[in-house]
C-alpha cells in the first residue's frame, strides 16, 4: 500500500513538473483571435447559443481568424474567464447573455485594447460604454409580434399557448410581442402561458418543457412559441408527438419537425457576431449601444422549405403589412 | 494504537486524491488530450500566478462556510443538506439590509451586515431544527424543501420588487454600505504582486475565523462536546443528562449561521449585490467539502481548498482547453467516492490489524 502511495506521488510530482514546463498555448502566434463565452445551455442548446456560434464559425471560415469558446460553471467565472481571454491577447471577447453585462463592463475598461461584444446588453438608462464595448440588443419583441399574427392565422382550436424560460424580463417580451400580434389578429384570442422555472437552468430542461407543452395541447391549444432555449426542443418533440404546432425561437429550426414547427422567430445573433469580428478585423470596430430589428433584419420570422406547406399567402401578406406598419412605427409593440 | 492508525486519518485523503488523479488522467486520455497538458494547464490556473492562487482562495472561501456548516449538523448526527437554502436567505437579507444602510460608516456597516447574514442563515436552518427536535421530523427532507422555498423565494423577491429599475438582469441595486475591502491593495502594499482585478477580499479571513469558532466550539465549550456526544449517541447523551432536543435545534442554528455567512463573500466582499440564483450549488458542494474533511473544521479548511484548485484550475482548463467543463465535475465526484472508499478500506486494515495484534497476545498469553 505504501508503495502504491508512493508511486503515485511520483506520477503526480512528475505531472505537476511538466506542467511547471509548459507554455502557455497560442500566445504570440500573430493570428487574429476571438473568443466567445456562453451563456446557460451552453455551445448544443440549436437555438440562442448556437446562433451566435454560428456566427463565430462563418467569421472564423471567411476570415481565418483562430477561436475559442467557454461556458462558464458558476457564475463569479464570468468576469474571471473574460479576463484569462483578455491576458491571453484576445483580440476580440463576445459574451453571450445579458447576464455578461456587469462583467463586459469592468472588464473592457481594464483591457481598452481589446474589442468587446455583450449579446442582449443590459444596458442602463443614459449609460455611455467605453469604446471597445458594443452592448447589441434585439428587438425580439416585434419578431414575436410577427409569430404571434402567424399563429393566430393558423390556429384551429383559437388557442395560443406560450412557454419561456427561466422567469424573467427579457422572456417577458417575447410573451408581450407574441400575445399582441395574436390579438392583433384576433382580438379575444384565448392564451396560455407557462415558464420552466426562475434558474438558469429553465434554459435548459428539455424533459420540462415537453411536460408544460403537453398540458397545453391537452388543454386545447394548438401553436405553441417557445423563447427557452434548449427547454424548447422539448416543446417542439411534444407537438411531433401528439402532431399539434410550435413555433422555434432564436435560430431558425423549422427543420427540427417539419410539418410541426410553424415558423421560428430567428434571432439573427449570428449576423450580428459576425459583424463585429468583421469589424474589428478591419479596424473600424465601434463600441456602443446597437439596436438590431426588423427594419434591418437583426429579427425575422423564418419561412423555408420545411414549412412552407403550412404558410398561406394570406398569411405572408398579412404579417408583412404588420411587419411594414412596426417599420414604420404604426405598431408599437409592447415589451410586457 | 500503532503508527498506522494515527497517520491512516491524514493518509487516506490524499492517496485518494492521488488515486483520483490518476483516474481523471484516464478519462483525459480516453478523449484523446494529453493529461500532462491537461494537469499542467490545471495546476497553472490554480498555482501558476499569485492571481490563480488569489482565485483558489476566492473559490474556496464560500465552500468553507457551507463546509462548516454541513459539518457541524453531522457532528450532531444531522444532515443538513440545506445549506443552499440558508446562505440564499442570510445573502438575501443582507443585500436588503445593506440597501438601507446608506451613509452609515463602514466600521458599523460591516458588523451588521456580517451579523444578518448569519442571522439569516440561522434562521432558515432552525425550522427544520425545530421541527426535527419537536416532532421527529427527518430533516433531510425538511432542509431540501426549505431550499426550494429560499430559491422561489428570494428569486420572486428580487424580480419583481428589488430589480432596479428598466434593467434585465435579476439583481438588487448596488449596497450602500458594508463593502468588504479586496485584498489586492493590502498585498501589493507588502510586496506581493496581486492584481488589483483579483476578486479576493476580507470575507476570506471571516472564513478562516469561522473555522476557529466552528473548532472552538466544537473542542473546547460545554455546547460542543454536547453536539458530540449527541452525534455519537442520542440515548447516551440523553441518559447523561444532555437535553437533546435543545442541542439538535442549536446545533442547526450554528450550522445555518456558518452557512449564512456565504453572504460575506457574495455580497459584501464581490458583487455588492444579491443576484438571483447565484450560487449554483454551493450549498450542496458543501457536503462533499464537508465528509472530504472528515466533519472537522481543519478537514474542511484543507478539503474546501482542493476544491478551489479544481474550479479554478478548470476555468483555465476551460478556457484554453477543448477538455469539457464536465471532466471536472467527473474528477471531482471520482475524488469524493475514492475518499469514501479509501477510508473505508483504512478502516477495515486497521480492524483487522488490530483483531490479529489482539489474537496474538492472547496466544502468547495461552502459551505462557
Amino acid at each position: 500500500m505504501m508503495k502504491a502511495t508512493a508511486l503515485l506521488l511520483a506520477v503526480l510530482v512528475v505531472a505537476f513538473a511538466a506542467g511547471c514546463n509548459a507554455t502557455r498555448e497560442g500566445g504570440g502566434s500573430g493570428a487574429f483571435r476571438v473568443g466567445m463565452v456562453f451563456d446557460v445551455g451552453g455551445k448544443g442548446d440549436k437555438s440562442f447559443n448556437d446562433s451566435a456560434y454560428r456566427g463565430l464559425l462563418r467569421a472564423a471560415d471567411d476570415f481565418g481568424v483562430e477561436h475559442t469558446e467557454f461556458e462558464p460553471g458558476q457564475d463569479a467565472d464570468r468576469e474571471t474567464g473574460l479576463r484569462k481571454l483578455a491576458q491571453a491577447d484576445y483580440d476580440v471577447i463576445i459574451g453571450v447573455g445579458f447576464l455578461f453585462s456587469e462583467a463586459m463592463r469592468k472588464v473592457a475598461v481594464d483591457y481598452p485594447n481589446v474589442s468587446f461584444a455583450c449579446v442582449d446588453f443590459d444596458a442602463r438608462p443614459d449609460e455611455t460604454l467605453p469604446p471597445n464595448l458594443a452592448g447589441l440588443t434585439f428587438r425580439e419583441e416585434e419578431g414575436s409580434f410577427l409569430v404571434g399574427v402567424l399563429a393566430a392565422m393558423y390556429t384551429e382550436t383559437g388557442r395560443l399557448g406560450f412557454v419561456g424560460g427561466m422567469d424573467i424580463p427579457l422572456i417577458h417580451k417575447f410573451e408581450a410581442g407574441y400575445i399582441a400580434g395574436a390579438r392583433y389578429v384576433t382580438p379575444g384570442i384565448s392564451t396560455t402561458v407557462a415558464y420552466a422555472g426562475t434558474t438558469p437552468q429553465a434554459f435548459a430542461d428539455p424533459a420540462k418543457g415537453k411536460e408544460l407543452a403537453l398540458l397545453q395541447y391537452g388543454r386545447g391549444v394548438d401553436v405553441i412559441y417557445h423563447a427557452s432555449g434548449s427547454t424548447g426542443n422539448g416543446v417542439i418533440e411534444a407537438a411531433k408527438e401528439v402532431n399539434r404546432y410550435a413555433i422555434g425561437v432564436d435560430s431558425n429550426q423549422n427543420y427540427m419537425a417539419p410539418g410541426n414547427v410553424l415558423t421560428s422567430m430567428v434571432k439573427r445573433v449570428d449576423n450580428a457576431v459576425y459583424r463585429i469580428v468583421q469589424s474589428a478585423l478591419e479596424g473600424i470596430f465601434e463600441g456602443g449601444l446597437r439596436e438590431f430589428g426588423l427594419a434591418d433584419d437583426g429579427i425575422a420570422y423564418a419561412v423555408d422549405q420545411y414549412n412552407e406547406d403550412m404558410i398561406t399567402d394570406e398569411m405572408i401578406a398579412r404579417v408583412e403589412e404588420a411587419k411594414a406598419a412596426i417599420v414604420a412605427g404604426e405598431i408599437i409593440v409592447p415589451k410586457e | 494504537m500503532d503508527r498506522w492508525t494515527r497517520y491512516a486519518g491524514v493518509l487516506s485523503p490524499i492517496v485518494a486524491v492521488a488515486a483520483a488523479f490518476l483516474v481523471g488522467g484516464l478519462v483525459v486520455t480516453a478523449i484523446g488530450e494529453s493529461p500532462f497538458r491537461v494537469y499542467a494547464i490545471l495546476f497553472r490556473g490554480a498555482f501558476g500566478s499569485v492571481d490563480g492562487f488569489g482565485l483558489v482562495l476566492f473559490n474556496a472561501c464560500p465552500l468553507i462556510f457551507t463546509g462548516l456548516a454541513v459539518a457541524f449538523a453531522f457532528r450532531a448526527g444531522l444532515f443538513n443538506i440545506g445549506g443552499e437554502g440558508q446562505l440564499y436567505i442570510g445573502s438575501f437579507l443582507c443585500a436588503w439590509a445593506g440597501l438601507g444602510l446608506a451613509g452609515v460608516p463602514w466600521w458599523i456597516a460591516v458588523p451588521v451586515l456580517i451579523a444578518v447574514s448569519a442571522v439569516g442563515g440561522a434562521l432558515w436552518a432552525s425550522v427544520p431544527g425545530m421541527l426535527k427536535a419537536r416532532f421527529g421530523v427527518h430533516e433531510v427532507i425538511n432542509t431540501i424543501m426549505m431550499n426550494f422555498i429560499a430559491i422561489g423565494l428570494t428569486s420572486y423577491l428580487v424580480i419583481n420588487i428589488f430589480k432596479e429599475p428598466a434593467q434585465m438582469t435579476p439583481q438588487t441595486a448596488e449596497i450602500a454600505s458594508g463593502h468588504l475591502p479586496r485584498l489586492a491593495g493590502a498585498l501589493q502594499a507588502v510586496g506581493i504582486p496581486m492584481p488589483s482585478a483579483n476578486p479576493l477580499n476580507a470575507s476570506i479571513l471571516i472564513a478562516l475565523a469561522a473555522v476557529w469558532v466552528a473548532w472552538f466550539i466544537l473542542y473546547r465549550t460545554t455546547f460542543g462536546y454536547e453536539v458530540r456526544a449527541v452525534g455519537l449517541n442520542q440515548d447516551a447523551a440523553e441518559s447523561a443528562g444532555i437535553n437533546v432536543r435543545r442541542t439538535i435545534v442549536l446545533a442547526m442554528i450554528t450550522s445555518g449561521a456558518f452557512a449564512g455567512l456565504v453572504a460575506t463573500n457574495e455580497v459584501m466582499g464581490f458583487r455588492h449585490r444579491f443576484l438571483d440564483n447565484f450560487s449554483s450549488g454551493i450549498g450542496f458542494m458543501g457536503i462533499a467539502v464537508a465528509l472530504l474533511g472528515k466533519n472537522t473544521p481543519l478537514g474542511v479548511l484543507f478539503a474546501a481548498l482542493l476544491f478551489g484548485v479544481l474550479n479554478a484550475g478548470a476555468l483555465e482548463v476551460d478556457v484554453f482547453t477543448d477538455v469539457p467543463r464536465e471532466l471536472i465535475l467527473v474528477l471531482q465526484a471520482v475524488t469524493i467516492i475514492l475518499v469514501v472508499v479509501g477510508n473505508e478500506i483504512f478502516v477495515r486494515r486497521i480492524a483487522a490489524r488490530e483483531a490479529r495484534a489482539a489474537l496474538a497476545d492472547t496466544q502468547a498469553e495461552e502459551a505462557a
